[in-house]
């Protein structure tokens, strides 16, 4: 056996005999994910998922051991990440301190700024937020004017985010600032602060969906350290050097959501079959909704095979630095079409926005969700800017 | 596998580019259009493909053919779409070859030679009515003597004014809608009884209708198994719609391409025209399309190669996205380009006329999206 191989059956077997058996249930809803934190709402088998694959730093898989993480090549990652599909293990943490600020403090940080705030990132004892978009910065995001006045030791923060995922359940946020209220893109700085500080507020906005993931987050003269100790600065990489800082993390993002892929039944036409009936030669009852479905039934099958494609490309750095954007303006349309379906096949039955046969109007709350798909983290409109600018090198784009 | 081109694969497509741009461009097409050619294509350059070993592609390495699958007559057939080749190699170097890898020695011993040599053209005569429909052929094969007599006609039979063999699919049992009870048959263009009306498609190539009244072949004609037709006839449509997947891809990429440069270069309002958002966003996304239907095309030629048990599901699939992708860059393509794109100077609507072709052959988007809902039994 090589060694990947080796790898591969110890971690099915570990897995098997370590992992809870209701971490091995399917996520209804957002709300089973786990998030810890300071203040951490735990359902049963979370927190001993969480502990034992945060003691194996396996909730960061690829980081550095000294930062927390497991240290894994990126193939044992991958055959982790592959393990834990097959044997249906939940992800023991869901962290935006995970996804996106470890990420950016793995490439910008000082060695006294990881040491600092990844470790307790992976043990999911420290929840994060991103402040990134303001009111009147969506797709414009440079444009923001939250102000961070240098006042010697600290900053004061003074300004309001918007779509902050969390926030009222976040410990801490990475906030961009205007440091420099004379330039754009070089007036801003990446921050770092207790979302705990005097002066800080937030609001849950009320969604379509009827849920709240997000927040208005207001900042009224908040005091930012400027160190929270020897080279553990609040600033990530420099002061006015904070949009590096934010690209870098959105490619990241963007390649991340890329190569998620569409997930979910291959076939609605399969699934709806049954409950619609069936003409005599065995078809779904409905022609216009059979011709539909199996459109659809193409577009995932045509994007599942696009998804292999661009990963592959991307591990072999053959596929162009624009192709997230492509991939998640295509992923993105082709889910909120797919919603558009089940919600058109589902009738009237889904319409129940409370009812215990709809599971609290999942259907629907779900299509609704979709729609922000292709608005946060960048509208589809921005994404296609980006192709015909970057990759179809287009005038004036 | 992975879902890219090795470095063979990148090879061949390198030397395909260099062949078609170089032999079989757009200029080559219009020249023998203009001359109102019989065939739609010319034998010269059709032996120049055996040259460059094309013609075998698919043929075993034993056979004297260079014993390459899918994928490598897709990276061919892409650059035939892009350049608006005139050839026979579709139906004969893929879909006819593949068949007949379906059959028997005898054979193969008798008509591979001339494939390889770039003497022999094949044409199939599959289809009876204006859509494709191979459940529904009925066209009957019944046994006289040794052999079989075959009645009946066929349309859309693509240079089968040009070919001295047709693979002809017959009942030989059954009745319409039965999968089994199909025969292929080989059968020699100068039979008695067999008759040829060419005419002229829109994208200028050259089709004919056939009629058999009485066409007497021996058993030695049959590919594959009497009755059990249908599965040399499935290894031959999958080829072909595989392969005319690639084909129209390469017309729809060839497109776009002609189309950028033209936005790229066209002043209105005193601005370049690619300056618009307007066309920006569409053109991105006909981008999108165009890098989907290229990674589904793709899949589906490895999963034929790997011999998948679901890639006759990912041809449906391909045929239909690529299909859809390259009608969408046809048509934005004539519409971007604003007059110029109306008149017969311009090559755009040449791949516009060249793209309806490629969607009727072998099923067009909505046939194959109804197989998707069949094989995922809906």
């Amino acid at each position: 056996m090589s060694d990947l191989e080796t790898f591969r059956a110890e971690t099915a077997a570990w897995l098997e005999a370590n992992c809870p058996p209701e971490m091995r249930q399917p996520l209804v809803d957002e709300s089973d994910a786990c998030w810890g934190g300071r203040n951490p709402t735990f359902k049963p088998g979370q927190k001993e998922w969480l502990d034992i694959m945060a003691a194996k730093g396996w909730t960061v898989p690829d980081w550095p051991k000294e930062y927390g993480g497991g240290g894994l090549s990126r193939a044992e990652a991958k055959i982790l990440g592959q393990e834990m599909a097959r044997l249906r293990c939940r992800s023991p943490l869901s962290s935006f301190g995970i996804w996106m600020l470890g990420p950016a403090l793995l490439h910008f940080g000082t060695e006294e700024q990881k040491k600092h705030f990844l470790p307790p990132i992976a043990r999911g004892e420290i929840r994060w937020c991103q402040g990134y978009s303001e009111p009147g910065s969506g797709s414009d995001l440079a444009s923001l004017q939250t102000s961070a006045v240098d006042e010697g030791d600290h900053f004061v923060i003074n300004g309001q985010k918007i779509w902050t995922s969390y926030a009222d359940k976040a410990d801490w946020i990475f906030c961009l600032t205007r440091t420099d209220k004379n330039e754009k893109h070089k007036g801003i700085s990446f921050m770092l602060f207790d979302m705990a500080s005097e002066g800080v507020a937030t609001k849950p906005i009320v969604l379509i969906s009827g849920q709240s993931a997000f927040c208005e987050t207001f900042f009224d003269d908040v005091k930012v350290p400027k160190s929270y100790g020897e080279g553990v600065s609040s600033v990530v990489y420099e002061v006015n050097k904070g949009w590096d800082v934010a690209k870098y993390l959105l490619g990241h993002e963007r390649s991340m959501i890329a190569g998620g892929g569409s997930e979910g039944a291959t076939s609605l036409g399969a699934k709806f079959a049954d409950q619609y009936g069936r003409d005599e030669m065995g078809r779904l009852d409905d022609p216009m909704l059979r011709a539909q479905m199996a459109d659809m039934d193409i577009e995932v099958l045509a994007f599942r095979a696009m998804a292999e494609r661009f990963g592959d490309t991307f591990k072999a750095g053959l596929c162009h630095p624009a192709q997230p954007n492509m991939m998640i303006y295509a992923g993105t349309e082709i889910n909120k079409r797919r919603h558009e379906l089940i919600m058109s096949a589902g009738g009237s039955e889904v319409l129940e926005w409370e009812s215990e046969a709809t599971n609290g109007g999942l259907t629907a709350r779900s299509w609704l969700r979709t729609k922000a798909n292709s608005i946060e983290g960048g509208t589809s409109e921005v994404m296609l800017n980006v192709v015909s600018k970057q990759i179809l090198r287009l005038p004036g784009a | 596998m992975p879902l890219y081109l090795n470095d063979d694969q990148q090879m061949l497509q390198d030397s395909a580019a260099d062949f078609m741009k170089g032999e079989g461009d757009v200029a080559h097409f219009r020249k023998f259009r203009d001359m109102n050619c019989k065939d739609g294509f010319s034998h010269d350059l059709w032996k120049k493909f055996a040259e460059m070993g094309f013609t075998g592609i698919m043929i075993s390495e034993e056979e004297g053919g260079l014993g390459l699958g899918h994928v490598d007559a897709g990276v061919v057939l892409e650059q035939i779409g892009r350049n608006l080749t005139p050839s026979p190699f579709l139906a004969t170097a893929v879909a006819g070859v593949e068949a007949l890898n379906g059959g028997g020695k005898t054979l193969r011993d008798k008509y591979f030679p001339g494939i390889l040599s770039g003497d022999s053209v094949l044409a199939l005569a599959i289809d009876e009515g204006a859509k494709h429909r191979p459940d529904q052929i009925t066209m009957a094969a019944s046994r006289e003597g040794n052999g079989f007599k075959l009645d009946g006609k066929k349309q859309f039979v693509v240079q089968g004014g040009s070919a001295d063999t047709l693979i002809v699919a017959a009942r030989t049992s059954g009745s319409a809608g039965d999968e089994k009870g199909l025969t292929l048959f080989a059968v020699d263009t100068d039979a008695a009884g067999l008759t040829r009306n060419s005419v002229r498609l829109v994208d200028s190539a050259m089709a004919a209708h056939v009629e058999f009244d009485g066409v007497l072949v021996d058993a030695d004609a049959v590919i594959g198994e009497v009755d059990d037709g249908d599965v040399v006839l499935k290894r031959m449509l999958n080829a072909g719609r595989a392969g005319s997947a690639a084909e129209i891809l390469g017309v729809g990429a060839g497109a776009m391409d002609i189309t950028v440069d033209y936005v790229k270069g066209r002043k209105q309002f005193d601005k370049i025209i690619a300056t618009f958002q307007s066309l920006q966003h569409r053109i991105s996304h006909l981008y999108s399309e165009m890098e989907i239907a290229r990674a589904t095309v793709l899949k589906a030629q490895q999963m034929l190669d790997e011999g998948s048990s679901k890639a006759e599901l990912m041809v449906s699939v391909a045929k239909a996205k690529a299909g859809r992708a390259t009608a969408l860059s046809v048509k934005e393509g004539v519409q971007m380009h604003g007059g110029v794109g109306m008149t017969d100077e311009y090559d755009i609507g040449l791949y516009m006329k060249r793209d309806r072709g490629l969607q009727e052959f072998m099923g067009d988007a909505n046939y194959h999206t109804n197989l998707v809902a069949e094989m995922h039994g809906y």
